[in-house]
C-alpha cells in the first residue's frame, strides 16, 4: 500500500492548486454543490407552487419538467448543456458553468417535487384560516405557508444538497476541476496507487455526505416536534 | 442556429444498430446489477435486524459508506483499484472476461444494494413487532419467522420504493460509459463524434431513458391506487 502518494498530493486534493492556479479539489466540488443548490432551490420553489397553481396551463408545464427530468440520467442532462447548448444557442461557456447549469435543472425537478410535498403536507386548516382572515391566496402562501412549509423542508433539502455533492463528481466527465478529476490526474501520473488514492477521495466524499445526513436526522427529529397538526 | 437537423441518421443504419445495442446493454447491466442488488441488499437488511452486534454494525458501516460516496468514485475503485485488494487468481480470471463489464456491474451492484437495504429495513420496521412474537410463539425459528412471515409483508410494502430504486439503478447505469461499457450513453457519446449530430443522438438516447421510467413509474402509480391500500394494520 502506498499511502504516501496520497499523502504527497492531499493538497491539490483539497483545493487544487489554489493560490497559484485555479481552485480545484474537494473546495470546487463543494462550491459546486453550494451553487447548484442554491440556484435549485429558486428554480424548485417556482416549479413546485406552479404544480400548486390553479391554472391547468402552468401545472403542466412544471409536471413536464418534473418528469422528464427525473426520467433521465443526470449525465444524459450534463452532455444536453455541455455538447449541445453552444451548437444549439450559440453560446459558449466554460465547462464549469455548463456542469453547474445542469446540477441546477437536473436538482430544480427533484427540489420542486420537495416543495409540492411539503406544502400539501401541512394541513388545510392553515390555507383556510388565513384565507379566512382575509389574505389573498398568494399572500397566504408567501407569509403562512411557505414560512412552515419551508422549515419542514430543510431535511429534505439537506438530503438533496447530499446527493447533490455526489453528482458534483460526474462534472469530471466533462472536463471540470474538481475532487474527481484531482484523483484521476494524481491516478494518471503516478499509476501505482489507485485503489489507494479512489479510496482516499471516497472517504474525503463521505466526511462530508455522512456529517451533513447526521445533522438531517437530528434535526428531522427535532422538527417534527413542533409541527402544526391537524385535528 | 446554423444546425441542419438529419433525423433520419440516428433514426435508420448502422447508427441506429449503435443506439439499440446500447439500450439493450443499459437494460442487460441494470438487469443483471438490479437482481444481485436485490440479493445483497436483503441479506444487509438481515444483518442490521439480526440483534448480533457485529452483524448489524457491519451492516451499518456498509450502507453508510456506500450511500454517501459517489457512485463515479465507487466505479474507479473498482475498476482501477480491484488489482490492490483481490487476490491475483481472481484478477487475472476478471481480466479474461469483459472486465469493463464485470467491475461495472460490481459497481453497481453494490451501491444499488446499499439503498435497496435501507428500504427493505424501513419496510420490516414497518411490520409491526408482534407479528414477529407472534409466530416466534408458533414455534418457527428466527429464519423460519423472517422467512415465511416478516419478509413476505414487507416486500409487498417496499415494492413501489424498490421499484424507484431499480429506475435510479437505470439512471445510474449511465456512469459505466466512463470505464468503457458500451451502453445507451457511450453509443450516444459516439454517435456525437462520429456524426456530429448530437442532437439527435441524444434526443434518442433521452427518449429511450424517458419511455422505460415513465412507463414504469405509471405502473407504481396503478399498483399504488389498486393494492397498497389493502394492507391495512
Amino acid at each position: 500500500m502506498r499511502w504516501d502518494i496520497v499523502y504527497n498530493n492531499l493538497d491539490y486534493l483539497l483545493w487544487g492548486s489554489y493560490p497559484n492556479g485555479p481552485l480545484g479539489g474537494i473546495a470546487a466540488s463543494i462550491m459546486l454543490a453550494v451553487l447548484g443548490i442554491f440556484g435549485a432551490f429558486w428554480l424548485g420553489l417556482g416549479f413546485g407552487l406552479m404544480r400548486l397553481s390553479k391554472r391547468r396551463l402552468l401545472r403542466v408545464v412544471s409536471m413536464i419538467y418534473v418528469e422528464v427530468v427525473r426520467g433521465t440520467p443526470l449525465l444524459m442532462v450534463i452532455f444536453w448543456f455541455y455538447f449541445l447548448g453552444p451548437v444549439v444557442f450559440d453560446y459558449n461557456l466554460p465547462e464549469f458553468h455548463s456542469a453547474l447549469m445542469a446540477f441546477i435543472v437536473f436538482t430544480g425537478a427533484y427540489v420542486a417535487e420537495i416543495v409540492r410535498a411539503g406544502v400539501i403536507a401541512l394541513p388545510k386548516g392553515q390555507m383556510e384560516a388565513a384565507r379566512c382572515s382575509g389574505l389573498t391566496r398568494g399572500q397566504a402562501m408567501r407569509y403562512v405557508i411557505l414560512p412552515q412549509a419551508l422549515r419542514n423542508m430543510i431535511p429534505s433539502f439537506v438530503n438533496q444538497f447530499v446527493s447533490l455533492t455526489k453528482d458534483t463528481s460526474l462534472a469530471y466527465i466533462i472536463g471540470v476541476n474538481e475532487l474527481t478529476k484531482a484523483a484521476t490526474q494524481i491516478n494518471n501520473r503516478e499509476v501505482v496507487a489507485p485503489a489507494e488514492i479512489f479510496l482516499a477521495i471516497a472517504v474525503l466524499y463521505f466526511l462530508i455526505c455522512w456529517v451533513l445526513t447526521a445533522f438531517s436526522r437530528r434535526m428531522e427529529r427535532h422538527l417534527a416536534r413542533y409541527q402544526a397538526r391537524g385535528r | 442556429m446554423g444546425y441542419q437537423f438529419n433525423w433520419s441518421l440516428v433514426l435508420t443504419g448502422e447508427y441506429r444498430d449503435w443506439l439499440l445495442d446500447g439500450f439493450v446493454l443499459t437494460l442487460k447491466i441494470s438487469g443483471i446489477a438490479g437482481i444481485c442488488a436485490l440479493a445483497l441488499g436483503t441479506l444487509v437488511a438481515v444483518m442490521r435486524l439480526s440483534r448480533v452486534k457485529p452483524l448489524e454494525w457491519l451492516s451499518l458501516a456498509f450502507t453508510e459508506f456506500f450511500r454517501n460516496t459517489p457512485l463515479l468514485v465507487q466505479i474507479f475503485f473498482w475498476y482501477f483499484g480491484s488489482e490492490a485488494f483481490l487476490p491475483k487468481a481472481v484478477n487475472q480470471w476478471l481480466y479474461k472476461q469483459d472486465f469493463e463489464f464485470a467491475a461495472g456491474t460490481i459497481a453497481l451492484t453494490v451501491y444499488s444494494s446499499a439503498f435497496i437495504a435501507e428500504e427493505l429495513r424501513s419496510g420490516i420496521f414497518s411490520i409491526p413487532k408482534n407479528q414477529l412474537e407472534a409466530s416466534r410463539a408458533t414455534g418457527l425459528n428466527f429464519f423460519q419467522a423472517y422467512r415465511f412471515v416478516i419478509l413476505p409483508q414487507a416486500f409487498r410494502i417496499v415494492i413501489p420504493p424498490l421499484i424507484s430504486q431499480m429506475l435510479n439503478l437505470l439512471k445510474n447505469s449511465s456512469l459505466v460509459m466512463t470505464i468503457g461499457v458500451m451502453e445507451l450513453t457511450y453509443q450516444a457519446r459516439q454517435v456525437e463524434s462520429f456524426t456530429f449530430h448530437g442532437f439527435e443522438a441524444f434526443t434518442v438516447a433521452t427518449m429511450l431513458y424517458l419511455a422505460v421510467s415513465l412507463a414504469v413509474s405509471f405502473s407504481i402509480t396503478m399498483y399504488n391506487k389498486h393494492f397498497l391500500h389493502q394492507l391495512r394494520y
